[in-house]
């Protein structure tokens, strides 16, 4: 083979892993845009928040540190050693737990029967709250995150792929980076269990149903109150993997919660309501953006990624508005 | 029909209701009760207030004067959902099913009050999850074969023809096996056969399970042949009240409802 098309493989094979990251930021707003009608502007800060708290457990900080020590005059930062990584993960998603009741009993409660443009802004709200209380509780500094996955380009990839090029060529393997792998395999693991739950269980037909229609959730007995709870507590549990993956890969900071802006077009392209949509939209955004970069990229100058996603939901939003899985939008007059 | 074993206490008690909305008085001090295995019906002309009335028992509306009894207790603003768990199953006039889940699904909703696995076992859903899930999926197969919908049970019921998606309503109510099911207008826009079918059904519902049957309709003829007793409203007050006999022969409601006779 050519290396020109062994290079465009690889570069198909990488878009398909950062598309899995992408879905995976999408899959939160899915599970509360289906449930709730609510497009959850916070799900980035959501993550970026799963991810300091997990390693504020992790390396034992002492939660809003700096808040006490300008207040006592204290010199607090660490309590000891840290803790267990799968503790710390358990810890982690029990906040997150806490914070989708808190955030039920406190705002949600009064915005029933709202129209969607006060909820949005109240999520926007609730990213700046979420953002500076999480900057308050765990501090501003850049911090790194591991949680034991592996990462760095894969070997065995490498070595496999080395002798497919023409005899003669230079071409010294494909590369991927192991985390990717990781991240992908979660991330299909996580949609197959959400899949199953939401199919077979009683909690997960409610939570069907209400997304389906409000009223009759209602009328058989669901409280569409503790359905937001749940709701909000899973979206938090996908923003903690996805914060995992995204803090593992580029660091724990502000700049983390910006990836919720790159879901927008993998929503546009997979529709709001669809599970199966986040993920493959994710994918072709992934594939689209880097396929784009590499081969016409260069020619325009380079740096494509930052648009192209957005460029490719516009284009998509002329031809099918709902989106490719989406609940198609009849309007009869 | 009507004998008079099959019908016991009363089940539910509404007290001089009156609600309003801001300036629009929909019911008016309205009283009447509902005994143990009766089929009740309240009819009227459009506007009269019976949907207020059904949403006020099954706690949609709260009204503004009165009380709700319900099983000898008095009854606090509940929401809904409480009420539905109290024991109320309804059906609305318009249809609320969820039209993406298929016949099954939507039955097995019904099922949720009565459904006890936690959020964990249903997690890890071998043991507990899974064998309540099998009993009471053998209930639901029950109900499916009770109202002869085996052919739809995997369809979507967005997909359903009208008469049939009303049938599937019925047999979510009839899911939750509750001790007062309300019908909102069970038959309408049905032609007669679906009609027919429609009544069977809901004397069957009444005569093997025993359930309490409270129904809003327009058709009168059906009413009479159904009910062991009828309310009348008209603008949200009372007309009249007691069994198809006395109800037909009430002068006020022939009046009201029936039209005024020329002669």
């Amino acid at each position: 083979m050519s290396p020109v098309i062994l290079n465009a493989l690889e570069v198909i094979l990488n878009g398909l892993m950062a598309g899995v990251m992408y879905a995976l930021v999408a899959l939160g707003f899915v599970l509360i845009y289906k449930a709730s009608g609510i497009f959850n502007y916070a799900q980035g800060v959501m993550a970026l928040f799963a991810a300091l708290t997990l390693v504020g457990f992790q390396t034992g900080q002492i939660p809003f540190a700096h808040l006490i020590n300008a207040i006592f005059g204290t010199k607090l930062h660490h309590w000891g050693d840290g803790m267990n990584t799968f503790l710390a993960i358990i810890l982690t998603m029990l906040v997150m737990i806490l914070f989708a009741w808190l955030l039920e009993k406190i705002v949600l409660k009064h915005m029933v029967n709202q129209a969607p443009i006060i909820l949005f802004m109240t999520t926007i709200g609730l990213a700046y709250f979420m953002e500076g209380f999480g900057d308050l509780m765990w501090g501003a500094d850049i911090k790194t995150m591991d949680v034991g996955l592996p990462s760095g380009g894969s070997f065995w990839l490498e070595d496999f792929t080395r002798g497919w090029a023409a005899e003669g060529t230079e071409y010294y393997g494909m590369y991927i980076d192991v985390l990717d792998v990781w991240a992908a395999g979660i991330a299909i693991l996580l949609v197959i269990a959400l899949t199953l739950f939401s199919q077979y269980t009683k909690t997960g037909r409610a939570l069907r149903a209400v997304a389906d229609d409000h009223q009759a959730a209602l009328t058989v007995g669901i409280s569409l109150r503790s359905i937001w709870i749940i709701v909000w507590s899973l979206a938090g549990f996908v923003a903690l993997v996805a914060g995992i993956m995204w803090g593992s890969k580029s660091g724990v900071q502000f700049s983390l919660s910006l990836i919720a802006l790159k879901a927008l077009p993998v929503l546009i392209l997979g529709g709001f309501t669809s599970i199966p949509g986040a993920i493959i939209g994710g994918l072709i955004i992934g594939v689209g953006e880097k396929l784009f970069e590499y081969s016409i990229g260069s020619m325009i100058g380079g740096a494509t990624e930052n648009w192209f996603a957005y460029v490719l939901a516009l284009a998509f939003l002329m031809f099918r508005p709902q989106g490719l899985f989406g609940e198609k939008i009849i309007e009869r007059v | 029909m009507s004998e008079a074993s099959r019908i016991g206490d009363t089940l539910l008690e509404v007290k001089n209701i009156s609600l309003s909305f801001g300036g629009v008085k929909a019911l008016t001090d309205i009283s009447f009760d509902i005994k143990e295995g009766e089929v009740r019906a309240i009819i009227g002309p459009n506007g009269a207030g019976k949907s207020s009335m059904l949403n006020v028992i099954s706690g949609f509306y709260h009204p503004q004067e009165g009380e709700v009894w319900f099983r000898g207790e008095k009854r606090g603003a509940l929401k809904p959902y409480q009420v539905a768990r109290q024991g109320v199953a309804r059906t609305f006039q318009n249809i609320a099913l969820f039209k993406g889940m298929s016949t099954l699904d939507n039955l097995m909703t019904g099922r949720i009050t009565q459904m006890k696995t936690n959020m964990f076992w249903q997690a890890i859903w071998k043991g507990p999850a899974e064998r309540e899930e099998i009993e009471h999926r053998e209930r639901v197969e029950h109900i499916i074969d009770f109202l002869g919908i085996q052919a739809i049970r995997k369809t979507p019921v967005g997909r359903l023809p009208y008469g049939m998606q009303k049938r599937v309503e019925l047999g979510r109510a009839l899911a939750a096996e509750a001790k007062l099911l309300l019908l909102d207008e069970p038959m309408a826009g049905m032609n007669m056969e679906e009609k027919e079918d429609m009544s069977r059904f809901i004397l069957d519902v009444n005569d093997e399970f025993g359930t309490t049957i409270t129904l809003i309709e327009h058709d009168i003829g059906v009413v009479m042949d159904l009910s062991d007793r009828v309310v009348v409203l008209d603008y949200g007050c009372k007309l009249a009240d007691g069994t198809p006999d006395i109800v037909r022969n009430d002068q006020a409601v022939i009046d009201a409802y029936l039209g005024v006779s020329h002669d």
